[in-house]
């Protein structure tokens, strides 16, 4: 079987979407797929060395509320302050609880799978972000970078 | 199906972890050896078929028990 290649470009720094590049980058690595992910703009959070990462429910209709809060609470409600720590919180419990993996284990079975993770050179300078704050296994580059090795993906997704 | 040769407990565990435990398993045995794997995933009936099919080792079996999943796969 010939190696196939999978690229992701992912964009999103929340927990939630922090989820799609590493089940689908592991995964495939599990398949045989050759993997590399590019991290840029908020997806630079997925690899720092102390993950904090956030769920936020302001803006997000389509996020499932416990206890029908989401029938009974104002929109503006998601607003008010320590409203993001509750819902991440509360999701970090349900995930646990249903035995989905944690960031940190899935990011690891993806290094350990040989999984490319490429950071935005473009994005560190912007927001002034420190190598030293991301994990070792990181290779930095850019767009040309990232396309040295679509263009010869056979999958290729923007998270 | 009764014989097998190592046995993968993932009971409890989610999307995807029961396919990358069953990855690393295999990895661990011989060529012609067969993994049970256990699981509580109802995802995990058709991802195993899809695993099986993309990575050449053939699922030998798949059946529900109680409220648990049992797989048997053999290493290509």
């Amino acid at each position: 079987m010939s190696e196939k290649k999978l690229a992701i470009i992912s964009t999103k720094g929340t927990l939630d979407w922090a989820y799609p590049p590493f089940i689908l980058a592991s995964t495939a690595a599990a398949l045989g797929y050759e993997t590399t992910i590019f991290f840029t703009f908020y997806g630079l959070q997925l690899l720092k060395k102390n993950l904090n990462l956030q769920v936020s429910p302001l803006g997000n209709p389509g996020m499932p509320m416990p206890m029908g809060m989401d029938k009974w609470f104002p929109v503006i409600g998601t607003a008010i302050p320590g409203m993001q720590s509750i819902m991440t919180s509360m999701m970090r419990k349900k995930m646990k609880d249903k035995g989905v993996a944690s960031i940190e284990e899935l990011r690891a079975l993806c290094i350990e799978a040989e999984v490319r993770l490429i950071g935005c050179q473009m994005t560190i300078d912007l927001f002034d972000m420190k190598k030293e704050d991301f994990i070792n296994e990181i290779e930095l580059g850019g767009a040309a970078t990232f396309f040295e090795y679509a263009g010869e993906a056979d999958v290729s997704l923007f998270i | 199906m009764a014989d097998f040769d190592q046995e993968l407990d993932a009971r409890g565990l989610n999307c995807p972890l029961p396919i990358l435990r069953a990855k690393k398993a295999l990895n661990s045995i011989d060529s012609g050896k067969i993994l049970k794997i256990l699981s509580t995933d109802p995802g995990s009936v058709k991802d195993f078929e899809a695993f099986a099919k993309q990575t050449g080792n053939e699922l030998l079996s798949s059946a529900t028990v109680a409220d648990e999943f049992h797989f048997f796969l053999k290493k290509s």
